[in-house]
């Protein structure tokens, strides 16, 4: 159990680490000239030793789970989105060498830290594998997989620096009302992490049977006070509260409950912020991409969709295909997260082509590259969680 | 159609937007504009030449980029959609009538639609073939459309450039320089210590790198092409196999799809994880979620029919191996592989009964009744027998006065007996079932059940998949193509003398313009070159570049 422990130990240092980086990111940002690099700047050189320091504690965090569990970490949601939230940083570090620009460190952090945030929501205990994991192809697929999104989210970070500081917040627009939701979407997943951990140090939880889709009886736990009941739902945990609405069966009532509850929460979050900063998010925000430069950004944004995309190409669908032959006989079956990673490699296929003509960059092509960290994002939360296809994850 | 003649006496094709030779800009577009598209050297392209025929038209319709963007995006979206509810091939009935009812029952008017659209099958629909079918089309003409006038062009061209090429590049700079022969003697020396191929001509300079990255984009369509070329010859027979058998433990069968090979099952294996397994690390999830399983696992022996040997008889079978064949690591010979996909546990076996004397309860014996393979008489003792008249495998109910057997599966087998003894000789009739007899009349014997055998049963596929190589060399291509383009780039600098001891540089690359101005930099400090601008940047004065000097 010691491993174990260890390896829990080391990924919150990291998670610090990243908090304190992130800080001093700005501070560089703030206290640097225009566009400065951090070559003459003492906070930018402590913000990525500091990064770095974060960065090696989480692969410790990944080495000892591994040996302890006996199987790569990367086999439930909270490994999984933990190891992508690892390579968002290592594919920050690599960009940030190759230009050198705090922006990216004082954006790219904090969406690394509530990407591990989200991860920690979901059980962390270590579970043996089910046959069907058992394979190394899996590990290679999964972690190249990863690798190559985390890659192609950089480019995302990047975009959202070139918009933040190019799009006029000062004018009702239809830019400023999307950027204002990128920012408005974050914070609901902030507020997911909070209701989680607030019911959850509070030890909410009531059990319920109900009959499944496929009119079998079934057991669930909730650990939100339950707002919706599953089909035909008889309470087993005295005095729990009484769902307000019962849903049918194919619907999944204790995740509408969770996400209803992130919802409200990060709602209230998002209002909370307004009034303490009276201005919209981005514009609280845009000060720190000021200095950033726009030509820069738009080629960071496009050079990591070109190294991440023939990662990604290797990691999700050759693997996946290889992987897939060994484990169900047949290298491709449209399982819906199949498909959504086909659908990522054709987005960013678009992208690239779309690049090829002009008037396709800058502006544009930063909104390409957020949008498709939303459609990875999407990958990884939505498919998972709602579409369950054979791909998710228990 | 007409060639273009340049003023420096060079004859272009039709179609030509800059010399190729000098490069000057030969469209009043091309001359106007303050930086030129360089995407393709300025070269006669096809589909930007001809457009009368109809062969021009398709051609010129599929060479497009935005129809190739746009056939992408149709992919995309309608996958998309396919992913919505799922697809015929996970739900869980099979008829066409069981199948719109169940969208209808789980997804209401949404899954009619969904049904009636035909999106419940959308991989397989002739609209998604056709549009799969249009990408590959569009993949193949584009790329016939560019690659040659793009080969062509770099290999004509020349070192010196005419002034007004160089001035229309996104970098380009223009000065005084002291001695302007030795400033290039020391950016030759430079850029070929940068790995610069550099050609010199009467004052003038060519460095050039990575040009074997502009074929990166061709090689990877080349790559996706065979892909698509492979999955389309799964329809010839003999290329393809994707059978199912089920196997129970004891039985030998012979294999769907492999004529001549027969395969035994020696037994399946269900493992679960237990808690006092070296792993107690894994106590806590198995406290939360229950039980794991561990291993699926058919333990096979597989047979090959002897040359000569007739098929069915066992003894001109030759063994060719023993395997235990677990999930992820199928059984493989002769191309084919075998994967461990499903079971059925505790399939009923055999049934053994004792026929006893009702008043008294004695036995006058027992007997095992196989349920696959049935006797027709049941000797117990001397006078004393038990006659099977029928049987019913999977018993469902009594339909016109007869019982029915809704499969020849012994899911619930029900059995009609007569009864033969030494008091009644003529006989009594018992239908027997799972906890149920009944008599026509009164009998004095009944048939009594006792215990029952199962055994388990294992889900197998068998699949051979001659493509599989073609995929994966399609595979491999393009992942050499796409990191071709992607992590190399084609650079190139130009310096040359102008008027008054002027030095002109300009710079191209295919992207990544950050490294190439750094590499410039490096070659500026050293032979002090005139000051250069980059016209797209509009922010920054080159020195306060974030990021610039490391
Ligand atoms: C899913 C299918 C496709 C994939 C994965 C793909 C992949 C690529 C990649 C990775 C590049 C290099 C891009 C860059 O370096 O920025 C490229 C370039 C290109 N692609 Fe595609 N492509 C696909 C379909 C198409 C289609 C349908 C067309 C038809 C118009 C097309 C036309 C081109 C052209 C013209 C180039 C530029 C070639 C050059 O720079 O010389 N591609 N493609």
């Amino acid at each position: 159990m010691a491993l174990a422990s260890i390896s829990s130990n080391l990924l919150f240092v990291s998670f610090i680490a990243y908090l304190i980086a992130t800080l001093f990111f700005g501070g560089a940002i703030k206290g640097g000239k225009a566009e400065t690099t951090d070559k003459n700047n003492k906070w930018g050189k402590v913000a990525i030793t500091i990064t770095i320091i974060g960065f090696l504690c989480h692969i410790g965090y990944f080495i000892t789970r591994w040996i302890a569990s006996g199987h790569a970490p990367v086999s439930n949601m909270f490994e999984f989105t933990t190891a992508f939230g690892m390579m968002l940083v290592g594919s920050f570090i690599l960009l940030f060498f190759l230009y050198r620009t705090p922006s990216l460190g004082l954006f790219a952090l904090p969406i690394a830290i509530i990407i591990i945030g989200y991860a920690s929501m979901f059980p962390k205990e270590i579970t043996p594998l089910i046959p069907a994991l058992k394979s190394y192809w899996l590990t290679v697929h999964v972690i190249t997989a990863a690798l190559g999104e985390s890659i192609l989210a950089i480019s995302a970070v990047a975009g959202l620096i070139y918009l933040l500081k190019n799009v006029d917040l000062t004018k009702k627009s239809k830019q400023r009302f999307w950027l204002e939701a990128v920012m408005f979407t974050l914070v609901l997943v902030i507020g997911f992490v909070v209701s989680s951990t607030a019911f959850s140090i509070a030890g909410y939880e009531a059990k319920f049977t109900y009959i499944d889709k496929n009119e079998a009886p079934a057991k669930i736990e909730y650990n939100y006070p339950p707002l919706f009941g599953m089909h035909e739902y008889k309470a087993l945990t005295e005095g729990a509260m009484e769902p307000i609405a019962e849903m049918p069966p194919i619907v999944n009532a204790k995740t509408l409950t969770t996400f209803v509850w992130s919802i409200g929460t990060g709602i209230v979050l998002y209002v909370l912020l307004r009034l303490i900063f009276r201005r919209p998010l981005a514009m609280v925000l845009q000060p720190f991409a000021k200095k950033a430069n726009s030509q820069l950004m738009d080629e960071i944004g496009y050079r990591s969709v070109l190294i991440g995309f023939p990662v990604f190409t290797l990691g999700a669908l050759i693997f996946a295909m290889i992987w897939a032959h060994e484990a169900w006989s047949r290298f491709w079956g449209w399982d819906p997260k199949e498909v959504w990673a086909l659908i990522t490699w054709l987005f960013y296929a678009a992208f690239l082509h779309l690049r090829l003509s002009r008037g396709w960059e800058g502006e544009k092509s930063a909104w390409l590259a957020v949008i498709g960290f939303i459609i990875i994002m999407f990958n990884l939360i939505a498919v998972n969680l709602i579409i369950a296809g054979l791909h998710s994850y228990a | 159609m007409s060639k273009i003649n340049c003023q420096c006496g060079h004859e272009n094709p039709f179609g030509t937007v800059l010399c190729e030779r000098c490069g000057r800009p030969q469209t009043t577009e091309a001359k106007q504009s303050e930086t030129v598209d360089m995407r393709y050297e300025g070269s006669a392209r096809r589909s930007q030449t001809y457009k009368r025929s109809i062969i021009d038209r398709i051609w010129n319709f599929f060479s497009s980029v935005k129809i190739g963007i746009s056939i992408i995006v149709a992919v995309l979206v309608t996958s998309a959609i396919g992913t919505l509810f799922p697809q015929k091939l996970y739900v869980p009935v099979s008829t066409d009538a069981d199948i719109a009812a169940y969208y209808e029952r789980l997804y209401g008017v949404f899954g009619t639609i969904y049904y009636k659209l035909g999106f419940y099958d959308m991989y397989n629909s002739w609209w998604f073939i056709t549009l799969v079918g249009m990408l590959g089309t569009s993949i193949i003409i584009a790329s016939v459309d560019r690659v040659f006038p793009l080969y062509k062009s770099l290999k004509k061209q020349r070192t010196k450039r005419h002034a007004s090429f160089m001035k229309v590049q996104r970098i380009f700079g223009e000065g005084s320089s002291d001695d302007p022969d030795e400033a290039l003697g020391k950016a030759e020396e430079k850029l070929k210590s940068l790995r610069y191929n550099v050609k010199t001509e009467e004052g003038a300079l060519l460095a050039e790198k990575n040009r074997f990255s502009r074929w990166g984009p061709y090689i990877n369509h080349a790559g996706l092409i065979i892909f698509l070329f492979g999955i389309l010859l799964r329809g010839i027979p003999g290329f393809y196999v994707d059978e199912t058998m089920w196997i129970r433990e004891g039985e030998t069968r012979s294999i769907p799809g492999a004529p001549g090979y027969f395969l035994e099952s020696k037994g399946f294996i269900l493992e679960n994880y237990t808690k006092d397994e070296a792993k107690e690390i894994y106590g806590e999830a198995l406290d939360r979620v229950g039980s794991i399983a561990k291993n699926y696992q058919t333990d096979v022996a597989l047979y090959k029919n002897k040359e000569g040997g007739l098929p069915g008889q066992s003894e001109h079978r030759k063994l060719e191996k023993e395997y235990s064949i677990i999930v992820n690591k199928p059984l493989t010979f002769d191309g084919y592989s075998i994967f461990q996909m499903d079971f059925r546990l505790d399939e009923l076996k055999a049934m053994t009964f004792q026929l006893t004397q009702k008043e008294t309860g004695k036995s006058l014996g027992e007997f095992t009744v196989d349920l696959v393979d049935p006797e027709d008489t049941y000797e117990l003792a001397e006078g004393t027998k038990v006659k099977l008249l029928d049987y019913y495998p999977d018993y469902d109910g009594v339909e016109n006065g007869e019982p029915v057997s809704k499969s020849p599966i012994p899911n619930n087998p029900a059995f009609i007996f007569e009864m033969v003894t030494p008091e009644k000789p003529d006989g009594e009739r018992s239908f027997v079932a799972i906890r149920q007899t009944l008599e026509t009349e009164e009998n004095a014997y009944k048939v009594n059940f006792i215990k029952a055998d199962t055994r388990d049963i294992s889900g197998l596929t068998i699949r051979k998949d001659r493509t599989l190589y073609i995929l994966l060399f399609g595979g491999i291509i393009f992942m050499i193509g796409v990191a071709m383009g992607s992590y190399w780039n084609h650079r190139r600098i130009w310096i040359q003398k102008g008027k008054d001891n002027t030095l002109l540089i300009a710079a191209h690359t295919n992207k990544n313009w950050f490294s190439l101005k750094k590499e410039l930099n490096q070659v500026q400090d050293i032979a002090h070159l005139p000051a250069y601008e980059d016209r797209l940047d509009k922010e920054s004065t080159s020195e306060n570049l974030e990021g610039d000097q490391q």
